[in-house]
């Protein structure tokens, strides 16, 4: 999408809803990761707005943190399911399909697929945002395939351990011995190897995380679009606790996102080498891109 | 069927197999390896494959795909949602039973599952109108007042797997290139301005809004269905077929049933008694005018289908107001053929003939 198509005529601009205005003048499209990145994503409006998760949510911080680190937000679409994560997905400004139970994936394979048909000369970023319920339970069969059949779009698993909209019923994701709805006596499996499934199914480049690095979570959510648009798919797996369920003060749900990175989420990143070296190229190009700014100024 | 998604110059189809739909998507994908269709791929099992046309929907292409049976069942899920996502699609139905104990044999029960959908549904009885109907489904998908799903049904087996003749349209002809912008909803392609949209925010808050806003939507498609049928009149000639409309006791069939129906006629015909014949093709938006003006007169209405519950009936029997009328049956399933003489034993018992039922 050219920046113009979004831009309104100057006489057409007192007409158009004041949310789309501002959306126009001072949004995050078409601008770098130092102008409308992490660092700089509390000027804006779309992604700061009150939200309807719990207080202290961690998914709501994370999906905010997504939307600050689209390397183009004027050509990303967004897919999600039932559960918490998508109450916030839906109110950020980029499109979002709310598909069926777990079906993110499919519906992804579909869209990418279609897109390319119709422009097959641009990047249009593609993005499935679900829970650990929706990636991994019910929607396990269209997530591993699409990986398996190489489509070329992001996975991202918000993790929180558990079913949170549906009230904490243990997921395949919640650890062992997990005392949850449904699982009065503790859950008895182990928590799914997910970025070890996706690697086997062919994902390109996987990370695991705790997002409590901002600089560093936003970088590898970059990577993974990056790498999608070109080489294979990704999958990014980052712990959003529910703080609900598991009964996690709001002051801690920082420090618990810190202890979890030291065990169940230690930061684990992967990629082919194919993968490697889109990340080497863009990174570098975006460095060049930056020093040459820098050296305009002075 | 395939020959239809040929001349439909459909730009993507997604395949799974199932028994006997199967064949169907091997022949989509010959044309595909030809060059006519875009894309084509085998996705994981049948939700896999109905929500991915919902995803590429989005994207603004042509698209096809077709299930049986337990498929349209697996599928469903995704299947319900396309009417109220605006998903122009087009389904094929190669019929097939669903209920236990299972068999690969041809009824056309799932039908009954689809009807409340929202989607156009047409039913063919024999390869031409499979042709026919196919092809204009897409033209009906994608009218601007319409835009819901069309799905084209036919019996599996008794059509898929049997050869009639086709009148078909030139091979070198086909319709124009999908247009996603003349659309009630425009393409998620980020393409069409206003581009910030949430299409597809859900409306599951507890509140008197999200009622309404369901309720308002819901009332839309199913008018969108309703409007389907000035196109069902411009490219099949109306949603029923009538014949001998001025008879004491009619015939009246859809699919394969309506073939058992014709010949029943005909032999009636040929004995002189005063039988009409009635085909409905659009079992979505249902012809109540006009089957109830068809009926106006009729002493008995006999109704065969092939499948146990008899959706076909029930819908006829609310369309008119003498619903008293109607013979339910003769009802075949689980992939038995109906046999033209049980329809004429209704046929002289509804008017008062002895009849030496011999099969």
């Amino acid at each position: 999408m050219s920046l113009k198509y979004i831009t309104p005529a100057e006489r057409f601009k007192k007409y158009l809803p004041k949310d789309y205005v501002e959306l126009v003048d001072y949004g995050p499209f078409g601008k770098t990761q130092d102008e409308a990145g992490p660092g700089n994503m509390g000027q804006f409006k779309e992604l700061m707005e009150e939200h309807p998760m719990c207080s202290g949510c961690w998914m709501a911080y994370f999906i905010r943190l997504i939307f600050a680190s689209l390397p183009a937000p004027e050509e990303t679409v967004t897919l999600g399911t039932a559960g918490c994560g998508r109450l916030a997905i839906s109110q950020a400004a980029v499109p979002f399909i709310y598909g069926n139970y777990g079906d993110q994936n499919a519906m992804a394979s579909g869209l990418t697929r279609a897109f390319r048909i119709r422009f097959p000369e641009k990047h249009k970023d593609v993005i499935t945002i679900a829970g650990d319920g929706g990636t991994m339970d019910i929607g396990f069969s269209m997530t591993m395939h699409s990986w398996i059949r190489g489509e070329k779009f992001t996975t991202i698993m918000l993790d929180n351990e558990v079913y949170g909209n549906t009230g904490g019923q243990e997921s395949g994701m919640s650890p062992k011995g997990a005392i949850l709805k449904m699982a009065p006596l503790g859950k008895k499996g182990e928590k799914m190897p997910a970025t070890a499934l996706a690697q086997a199914a062919g994902c390109v480049y996987t990370v695991r995380l705790s997002p409590t690095n901002i600089k560093k979570a936003a970088k590898v959510i970059r990577r993974a679009i990056f790498v999608a648009r070109e080489v294979g798919p990704t999958f990014v797996h980052a712990y959003t606790s529910c703080n609900i369920e598991y009964s996690i003060p709001t002051e801690d749900v920082f420090a618990d996102a810190k202890e979890k990175e030291k065990t169940r989420f230690q930061f684990e990143e992967y990629m082919t080498d194919e993968a490697k070296a889109v990340i080497d190229r863009v990174e570098a190009e975006e460095k060049a891109a930056k020093r040459a700014k820098k050296a305009e100024v002075v | 069927m395939a020959e239809a998604v040929k001349r439909a110059n459909v730009d993507m189809a997604i395949a799974y197999p199932i028994t006997p739909q199967s064949e169907v998507m091997h022949l989509v994908g010959d044309i595909y390896a030809q060059g006519h269709i875009k894309e084509y791929y085998r996705a994981e099992e049948e939700l896999g494959t109905m929500s991915a046309i919902a995803g590429a929907a989005r994207a603004g292409v042509r698209l096809f795909t077709a299930t049986s049976g337990p498929g349209l069942l697996r599928g469903l899920e995704a299947i319900v949602s396309w009417s109220g996502h605006r998903v122009p699609a087009v389904l094929g139905i190669l019929t097939r039973v669903v209920n236990a104990p299972l068999s690969i044999q041809p009824d056309n029960i799932e039908m009954a599952y689809m009807m409340h959908c929202g989607a156009v549904m047409l039913h063919a009885e024999n390869q031409q109108d499979t042709f026919d109907y196919t092809l204009a489904a897409f033209a009906i998908t994608e009218k601007v007042d319409v835009y819901i799903p069309v799905a084209v049904a036919t019996e599996g087996f008794f059509v898929t797997h049997a050869k009639g003749y086709v009148d078909m349209t030139a091979d070198d002809i086909c319709l124009n290139d999908f247009d996603p912008v003349a659309a009630p909803v425009p393409a998620m392609d980020n393409e069409t301005p206003p581009a910030r949209i949430q299409r597809d925010a859900p409306v599951q808050k507890s509140n008197f809004m999200s009622y309404l806003i369901h309720s308002v939507w819901q009332q839309e498609i199913w008018d969108s269905n309703q409007r389907a049928m000035k196109y069902i009149y411009e490219y099949l000639g109306g949603p029923i077929e009538v014949q001998n409309p001025e008879a004491d006791v009619f015939v009246l069939g859809s699919g394969c049933a309506a073939a058992q129906c014709r010949e029943a006629h005909r032999y009636a015909q040929e004995e002189g008694l005063s039988v009409g014949f009635v085909k409905v093709k659009a079992i979505r938006p249902f012809p109540v005018d006009e089957i109830r003006e068809a009926l106006k007169n009729a002493k008995a209405v006999i109704v065969p289908e092939h499948n146990i519950i008899g959706w076909l009936c029930k819908e006829v029997k609310a369309a008119i107001p003498n619903g008293g009328i109607v013979v339910e049956g003769p009802r075949v399933y689980g992939g038995m053929t109906l046999p033209v003489e049980l329809i004429m034993k209704e046929i002289h018992t509804a008017l008062g003939l002895e009849y030496d039922l011999k099969l």
